[in-house]
């Protein structure tokens, strides 16, 4: 087993891209100065050459990773959510999305783990703005080896990836020797037969400390990692739906429009199945430490085992 | 440039203008006014500008041109179909259904489209993109891109200006087609992008004001663009809104209208009459 690392995704996700440079001579990182925060600093640090700030220009750097992509660059395009997906969700669509660009969107800070920040920042929509785009694939990485991996999995795949990447440290839960990562395809992490709870991103491990607290009292819930929610694995999803009869969905974004909607969407077109959808329960955030602020939002693992409960009755 | 040599672009002007009306017309929709005013701008460009070869649309080392006001496409598909990316006859289909010819340029559809493009202030940015592949690359092919004035009121223009001269890509050579108009009247009176040179200088362009319509002017300004170094250029091309076609000329209505069949014929007349004048010279 490789060793538990706690880091955020967003250090993950530096390292990785800047590990994988010398195999990709192809891939550059942009930039909209805030290298420091999203991580991209790494590769700057690196690969200097390759770096480019764009300064605080958001919806252009979405232009210029495009034209890169037209000449055969695989531009990494890193901002908070809020930025890379809200302010330049147009360029995205039109200049990216629409051609099929090989752009890899990268929205850092996700969520209402910005913490501190406040609701200008905390941004619970870039799944769903992403989800609206045809032919975007969607990676929203749980852990250290989970995101090295989706950072590979996205130069190798050819076309627009948005990649999600949070602030706050995680510990991994993942075995980085032997983890497989596969575009489109969800892990089961528990098994459990009495109720599936389908997670992303932070909100995974959450979910599995909620599951084996659970386990303790006799409760087998299933849990699903869900790193891509667009394709979305939906035969995972069906299949749990038929075996447990019961879903929860955990995500750190509202509710509107993002992973517990897209498997609402699966489940009452292909398998009507009692659900209940955890997340930010469309209204915006505030300033407070992050952790505190899951709390709040009932985004633990004493809450997800307590809404578990709930919807088993017990 | 010889007289042979702008006659042989005239002539070639003239048939682009043809193009974008057949195609307007039958597609009973799309964007003649600024179409017609760039359609000598087209001309220059793919007759004696740009390195492209028609057939080799994707070759690397190509220079590239992004319509950022992907609107006028009529006018950037009339001269593809002139230079041989594709059958003349394709403009009777633009805006059909199962056309290869859109509403707004996609670079998947046509070939010799370079950037999807038609959301305004966007072509710009892919352009600068462009040109800093180029840069990366050490490759030595150039970047054009086609501006509206009225284009410029969007931010991300500036972002893009501010990107371009702050990174010095003297590769990157953008022109504003002047026509003065936008859909809801004079520039000057509904969004006040001028004054244009004085913006660009200030964002670190070299700048040229040149008769759009003039392809003498046009082939000293991008020479001159071309040897300018450490620096992006402009050129703002005056124009007139639909140029060639006298009842569209300086006509706002024109800019995003389609002829009926009367103006249709009256049209294609005036520039039958116009391609026969040149040739008999």
């Amino acid at each position: 087993m490789a060793e538990m690392v706690k880091l955020a995704t967003r250090e993950s996700f530096g390292q990785a891209v800047t590990e994988l440079a010398e195999q990709y001579p192809q891939v550059v990182v942009l930039d909209a100065d805030l290298a420091a925060a999203t991580k991209t600093g790494i590769f700057k640090k690196a690969y200097p050459d390759r770096f480019i700030d764009c300064g605080i220009a958001e919806c252009n750097m979405v232009g210029i990773a495009a034209g890169l992509a037209t000449c055969g660059k695989i531009p990494f395009a890193a901002s908070f959510a809020m930025f890379t997906a809200g302010r330049a969700f147009e360029q995205v669509r039109n200049s990216v999305g629409y051609p099929h660009l090989n752009v890899k969107l990268v929205g850092s800070h996700a969520g209402i783990s910005v913490g501190e920040d406040g609701a200008t920042h905390q941004c619970c929509e870039d799944l769903a703005l992403m989800r609206t785009i045809p032919g975007m694939v969607i990676l929203n990485p749980a852990d250290h080896y989970e995101m090295k991996a989706a950072v590979k999995a996205a130069i190798e795949y050819e076309g627009p990836v948005y990649l999600r990447l949070g602030r706050l440290a995680v510990e991994s839960f993942n075995n980085g020797d032997d983890y497989s990562f596969e575009i489109g395809k969800g892990i089961t992490l528990r098994q459990g037969d009495d109720i599936t709870i389908v997670a992303t991103g932070l909100m995974v491990s959450e979910t599995i400390k909620a599951a084996d607290a659970l386990a303790e009292e006799g409760i087998h819930a299933r849990v699903i990692n869900i790193h891509t929610v667009k394709p979305l694995d939906e035969e995972i999803i069906l299949k749990a739906a038929k075996e447990t009869g019961k879903i929860i969905t955990v995500e750190e974004h509202n509710v509107i429009g993002g992973l517990g909607e897209a498997v609402a969407a699966v489940l009452s077109e292909k398998c009507p199945t009692p659900l209940v959808r955890m997340g930010v329960q469309d209204v915006f955030g505030y300033s407070g430490p992050a952790k505190d602020l899951l709390k709040e939002f009932g985004l633990c693992a004493e809450n997800i085992a307590a809404v578990t409960k709930k919807a088993l009755g017990k | 440039m010889n007289s042979c040599e702008k006659k042989s672009l005239q002539l070639t002007a003239c048939k682009v203008r043809m193009n974008v009306i057949e195609g307007v017309y039958h597609a009973k929709s799309g964007h003649p006014g600024g179409s017609l005013s760039a359609a000598d701008i087209y001309t220059y460009l793919y007759f004696r500008e740009l390195r492209v070869n028609p057939e080799k649309p994707q070759d690397p080392d190509r220079d590239r041109f992004v319509l950022s006001k992907g609107h006028t496409c009529p006018g950037l598909y009339g001269v593809l179909a002139e230079k041989g990316y594709f059958s003349r006859e394709e403009m009777k289909g633009l805006r059909h259904i199962g056309s290869m010819l859109q509403g707004h340029p996609n670079m998947q559809d046509t070939p010799g489209v370079d950037m999807s493009s038609g959301s305004l202030g966007q072509g710009i940015s892919a352009a600068c993109g462009m040109a800093l592949a180029a840069k990366l690359d050490q490759k030595d092919f150039r970047v054009y891109t086609l501006l509206g004035d009225g284009e410029l009121e969007e931010g991300q223009v500036w972002e893009a200006a501010m990107f371009a001269g702050h990174k010095k890509l003297d590769n990157l050579c953008v022109i504003v087609d002047n026509n003065g108009l936008q859909i809801d009247g004079p520039i000057s009176e509904v969004g006040g992008p001028e004054p244009i040179d004085e913006k660009f200088r200030a964002f670190g362009f070299d700048v040229q004001m040149v008769d759009g319509h003039d392809f003498e002017a046009l082939e000293a300004a991008f020479a001159h663009a071309k040897a300018v170094e450490g620096k992006p250029s402009v050129i703002i091309a005056k124009t007139v809104k639909g140029k060639g076609v006298s009842f569209m000329e300086n006509q706002v209505g024109w800019h995003g209208t389609a002829p009926n069949a009367e103006q249709y014929e009256t049209a294609m007349a005036e520039l039958k009459q116009a391609l026969a004048g040149l040739e008999a010279e």
